[in-house]
């Protein structure tokens, strides 16, 4: 494993205390608000309607009705609305959006939940209302449904992210050792708590859109393409985001809605996406087939793996989930292919879910790794560390800085993994069998370019800003902590404006990527406003007159020299009646000297009461290596609720589709599983804390992404272990676990 | 949601009265289900009848020893009432089963009983639906039928499970339901105020139209039972049950004298098993014994698709409570 260079110790202590949340407060008073809380003058309020077939047409759509309803003041539809151009939906030019088809472009259905007409009346509920009274026919087709559909009705289509070394198909057919399986998972939903939500409106030709968005400055850019005027007029604001995991990092057709229908009725327009609709036409994660190949030699040492992969897409967009990200690199072996395929069937365009290609691809590995390790009579945890890789194998670079080792040796010691006896269904408590299981964690690391602004005020406060988000992670509060840990000002005078793409471009709040790259700009942004305010100080008139700037250092929000005299900064810009010392920093993504990876390991423990059919995750012990923590509270909060959410995807989460015609059918709260707080584990998260300084001088590596990932593997590695079954589809329902269940008598 | 009309009753009979027996009328208590199916634009009433005034919120201990909850009367309240909670456990723990602390709150022991399926089919409003469309067809065959869908009482019409656990309990403990509507007053055996979906699936319970339920008055607690209910589920909290069971049993030693076994998420109504209550009779209690009685309940289950798990579970839920009640 590579070694850490020593840290630079410029931090002061305020870097990795667990602060809490500096926006709490508003939060939890109500003083946020959000997208949906937006009331401007003279707001109208829209309402979709949604296709109810999967695939085919509108053959006909009427509005008479409709429009005879109370407060109805317009209604859109692809034969009425503006001509718009779809954005070239690019990455690198800022401007990518998942659904690049237009809302109303015409009259073809995709998926069911697709809009084909917006309401636009004076309350929220005259548009409900009148929207259930647009009348539309369809010509359907038949929906392909499912990814077995469609693969059979038009097989698949080469992803992206694929990988080979070696010769992986003769090194499997000669090895000692091999294991040949597949694994599924479901369509998962993200279901942020807010709903996906547009206020907006145009004044001379300036787009204002308050949108519950991860990426105001891709939103702006994207906005500004489909609009066709330049990004200078359009402002995205996203002050405050009730979650995403992902499904609010591009625009997506109700924002467009939205925007287009303001500039036509020349007001603003509130448009709030139905939860149902929530499941359909904002992304989700797509099901997956993932075939996994291993195979060792004598001595339990990898030399094949092919980790081949399909998921579904849509009808407009292909979308691909690199399951094999991480397959590339976790493990070291000579052999190794990894590819990626989609199928189109009718659903809406899939989109990253927390930890794209990682979640559903390391449940995948995880479990294969799980199984392979058994195949060859080893303890799956000796397996695993005679087996992981020293260096990244895929890119033949050195990693910046790997601790799996040690974080998978301290996980298991505090979880008592030598207390496991392996024969299945051994262990025992009263009526419950007892499972143990556990998988590796892993998520790439990624820093983009970034500007930042810093200004230190008059007023003794700082102020900085950056066209970030903070989607409830606390992006807020770590800002607000470099700044102090630099300036030497309390937290409680240091205001962080985000989520405005007005501010100095930042990046989306998406790929555990914010940190590492936000963090280093603000802190390059508060050195030149710190120079700046040194030169005020040692201008002529000031309190430092004729002091050379480098005599001078930063104490306690002012600046000191060598005879211990301390000056305020607001005293020094006082003298020389100025209103700020302002810094702007721009800094570039990481460069390609190292792979960047964090790394971790999970250790589960699975109650399975076969006397009632009852699972449970009764616990989980998780060392992540994430590089340096900035805030202790946040960053555990992250690897928590990813635990959480890697509960929900072992043992319930799925959008289940009817198989004959494409519509989702629990696509509501009741009905769509999430875990709640009865089914909470035990959670004990240890934070490594290796300061990567190879990847930035913070160290840091984010850690929104990492702890789902290999979670649902270890739980499906403990019910293996308490019951004998593997399941290789997920959810892992008790349905699943069942011996006896009869035949269905009907189709 | 469609424009409704709306009319707030200060008591029964002037409920009754601007309620009408049209079938245009719909009856407002906790409003859980009747608001939800409202905005889903399932149920579609021209007049909403709020009856949140009309003072039936008291519990009261009857003479004979049976227990007459008002209409009105709140899942929580109810689930908390010290007589509930020491004579009939049972029910009780049923309630606090069921949905969330929220809903319960709201919910009242009418509505509870008025509840609709959470067949998806028949909430989303454009499948074929017998229940909401007569004639219509019935999506959840041949669909997605794993988690609300019955393996009891099913018709080619209609599969869907009741979703209410107060009902199981009730259904274990015996209970007349007392209605007053425009002919007067009547009482309805709990076990007949239910209907089988049969080919009329549109047709749940036995109200006549424009009857409006006062009361519940549940049969006096056997004397020197246990009671207890079993919820099965995926999560925890939260959720309909897949299989539940309400059981009361009343011992002799290590005899069961009598015991009385209902069922919940497995059937189109609420439950009871009487087979398996003859088959324990006078049984020593022995999980064996358990499980054999247990089967008997579903001699006569049809597995749709996705729900033949049902069939063990719901065993499952009958053994396990029963041993617990008497054994562990
Ligand atoms: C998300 C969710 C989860 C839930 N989970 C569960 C669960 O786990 N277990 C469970 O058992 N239940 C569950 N419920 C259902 C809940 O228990 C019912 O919605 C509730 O009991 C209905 O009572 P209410 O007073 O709100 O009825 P309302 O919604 O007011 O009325 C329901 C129906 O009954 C009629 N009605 C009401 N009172 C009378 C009366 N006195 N006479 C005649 N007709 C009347 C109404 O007209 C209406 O048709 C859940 C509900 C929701 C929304
Ligand atoms: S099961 Fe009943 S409620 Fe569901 S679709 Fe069939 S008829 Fe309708």
């Amino acid at each position: 494993m590579s070694d850490d260079k020593p840290t630079a110790p410029h931090f002061g202590a305020i870097i990795g205390a667990g602060v809490p949340r500096i926006d709490g407060p508003d939060k939890l008073s109500g003083r946020a608000h959000y997208a949906a809380d937006q009331q401007p003058a003279d707001l109208v309020y829209g309402y979709g309607v949604f296709s109810t077939i999967a695939s085919g047409k509108v053959s006909q759509l009427s509005v008479a009705r409709a429009r005879q309803m109370p407060g109805v003041i317009e209604i859109f539809h692809h034969g009425h609305f503006p001509k718009l151009y779809r954005s070239p939906s690019s990455f690198a030019q800022g401007n990518k959006v998942e659904e690049t088809r237009l809302p109303f472009e015409d009259e073809r259905i995709y998926y069911a939940g697709q809009f084909v007409a917006l309401v636009v009346a004076d309350t929220f509920e005259n548009a409900r209302a009148a929207a259930r009274e647009v009348e539309v026919s369809y010509a359907e087709d038949h929906a392909l449904a499912n990814l077995d559909q469609g693969v059979a009705a038009h097989g698949t289509r080469a992803g992206r992210g694929d990988h080979s070394r070696g010769d992986a198909a003769a090194a499997f057919d000669s090895a000692a050792q091999r294991i040949d399986v597949t694994y599924r998972t479901p369509v998962e939903t993200h279901n942020p708590m807010e709903m996906h939500a547009s206020t907006a409106w145009w004044e001379r030709d300036h787009l204002t859109i308050f949108d519950a968005s991860q990426g105001v400055v891709m939103a702006r850019n994207a906005l500004s393409k489909i609009f066709a005027i330049p990004p200078e007029r359009v402002t995205v604001h996203a002050p405050y985001i009730g979650s995403g995991f992902g499904s609010k990092l591009w625009t997506w057709p109700h924002a467009v809605a939205t925007a287009a229908a303001a500039r036509e009725l020349g007001r603003p327009v509130q448009l709030v996406v139905p939860r149902a609709q929530m499941f359909t036409t904002t992304g989700h994660r797509p099901e997956t087939r993932q075939r996994l190949r291993l195979a060792t030699d004598g001595n339990g040492k990898l030399v094949s793996l092919r980790h081949e992969s399909i998921n579904t897409t849509s009808f407009t967009d292909q979308y691909v989930e690199t399951c094999g990200s991480v397959t590339k690199s976790l493990y070291s072996c000579p052999h190794l292919t990894v590819s990626h395929a989609t199928t189109q069937v009718n659903r809406g365009t899939p989109t990253s879910m927390r930890a794209p290609g990682a979640a559903p691809g390391l449940f995948a590995l995880e479990s294969a790794v799980d199984e392979m390790a058994v195949a060859v009579g080893a303890d799956p945890l000796a397996f695993r560390l005679d087996n992981y890789a020293e260096r990244d194998e895929s890119l033949d670079l050195a990693f910046s800085s790997n601790h799996i080792v040690e974080a998978t040796q301290r996980a298991a010691e505090r979880f008592g993994w030598d207390e496991r006896s392996a024969e299945i269904g051994s262990m025992r408590q009263g009526r419950e069998i007892v499972g143990y299981g556990m998988a590796a964690c892993n998520w790439e690391a990624l820093k983009r370019p970034c500007d930042a602004r810093v200004s230190l005020r008059a007023d003794g406060t700082a102020l900085a800003s950056c066209a970030t988000q903070d989607i409830g992670t606390g992006t807020y509060t770590i800002v607000a902590q470099a700044v102090s840990d630099l300036t030497g000002l309390p937290l409680e005078r240091i205001t962080v404006e985000l989520g405005d793409s007005s501010y100095p471009d930042g990046p989306v709040s998406g790929g555990s990527w914010a940190t590492a790259t936000t963090l280093p700009a603000i802190a390059k942004a508060a050195r030149v406003a710190l120079d700046e305010m040194k030169r005020y100080a040692t201008g002529t008139n000031g309190a430092f007159a004729g002091v050379a700037s480098d005599e001078l250092e930063v104490a306690e929000g002012g600046l000191r020299n060598a005879d211990g005299k301390q000056v305020s900064f607001a005293d020094i810009l006082g003298a020389a009646r100025y209103g700020s010392a302002d810094g702007e920093a721009h800094t570039e993504g990481a460069d390609a000297q190292y792979s960047y990876r964090s790394f971790g390991a999970h250790f589960v423990e699975v109650r399975w009461d076969p006397g009632i059919s009852h699972l449970r995750v009764a616990r989980v012990v998780s060392a992540i290596d994430v590089g340096r923590v900035i805030n202790e509270t946040t960053a555990r909060n992250q690897v928590e609720g990813a635990i959480v959410m890697g509960v929900g995807m072992g043992l319930f989460e799925a959008t289940e589709y009817d198989a004959r015609n494409g519509r989702p059918v629990n696509n509501d709260y009741a009905e769509y599983v999430v875990p709640v707080h009865a089914d909470q584990p035990e959670v004990d998260v240890i934070l490594l804390d290796y300061p990567d300084t190879r990847f930035n001088e913070y160290g840091a590596r984010g850690i929104g992404e990492i702890g789902i990932t290999g979670l649902a593997a270890a739980v499906a590695n403990a019910v293996y272990h308490a019951t004998g079954k593997r399941i290789r589809e997920l959810p892992i329902t008790l349905d699943k676990l069942m011996d006896d269940v009869p035949e269905a008598r009907t189709a | 949601m469609r424009a409704f009309d709306y009319a707030r009753a200060e008591n029964p009979a002037a409920a009754i009265a601007a309620h009408g027996s049209d079938g245009q009328a719909a009856f407002l208590a906790g409003g859980t289900t009747l608001l939800d199916l409202v905005k889903l634009d399932v149920m579609q009433p021209r007049k909403v009848v709020d009856i949140n005034g009309v003072a039936l919120d008291r519990i009261e201990s009857l003479d004979d020893g049976r227990l007459r909850i008002g209409a009105m009367v709140t899942n929580t309240a109810l689930a908390r009432d010290k007589r509930v909670v020491e004579d009939y456990a049972v029910l009780s723990q049923a309630l606090l089963a069921g949905a969330s602390t929220q809903l319960r709150n709201k919910a009242t022991t009418g509505g509870n009983l008025m509840q609709r399926v959470r067949c998806p089919y028949f909430r989303d409003g454009v499948s074929a639906c017998n229940k909401r469309e007569p004639g219509s067809g019935c999506a959840a065959i041949g669909g997605v039928n794993r988690s609300v869908h019955a393996v009891l009482g099913t018709s080619d019409s209609c599969i869907a499970a009741h979703p209410s656990d107060m009902c199981v309990a009730m259904a274990a403990i015996g209970a007349k339901v007392q209605v007053e509507g425009p002919e007067g007053r009547r009482e309805i055996d709990f076990a007949d105020f239910h209907l089988l979906p049969g080919d009329t699936p549109q047709r749940e319970h036995a109200l006549a139209p424009g009857e409006l339920i006062t009361h519940v008055v549940l049969d006096a607690p056997l004397a020197g039972s246990r009671s207890a209910y079993l919820k099965l589920r995926d999560r925890q909290s939260y959720q309909f049950a897949l299989a539940s069971s309400a059981v009361i049993v009343q011992m002799d030693g290590n005899t069961v004298r009598e015991a009385r076994v209902a069922l919940g998420g497995v059937g189109t109504k609420p439950w009871r098993a009487p087979e398996v209550e003859a088959a324990l009779k006078g049984e020593p209690a022995s999980e064996q014994r358990f499980a054999d009685a247990a089967k008997l309940a579903f001699e006569h289950a049809v597995a749709y698709s996705h729900n033949a798990y049902k069939i063990p579970l719901g065993q499952q839920a009958i053994v396990r409570n029963l041993t617990d009640l008497t054994i562990a």
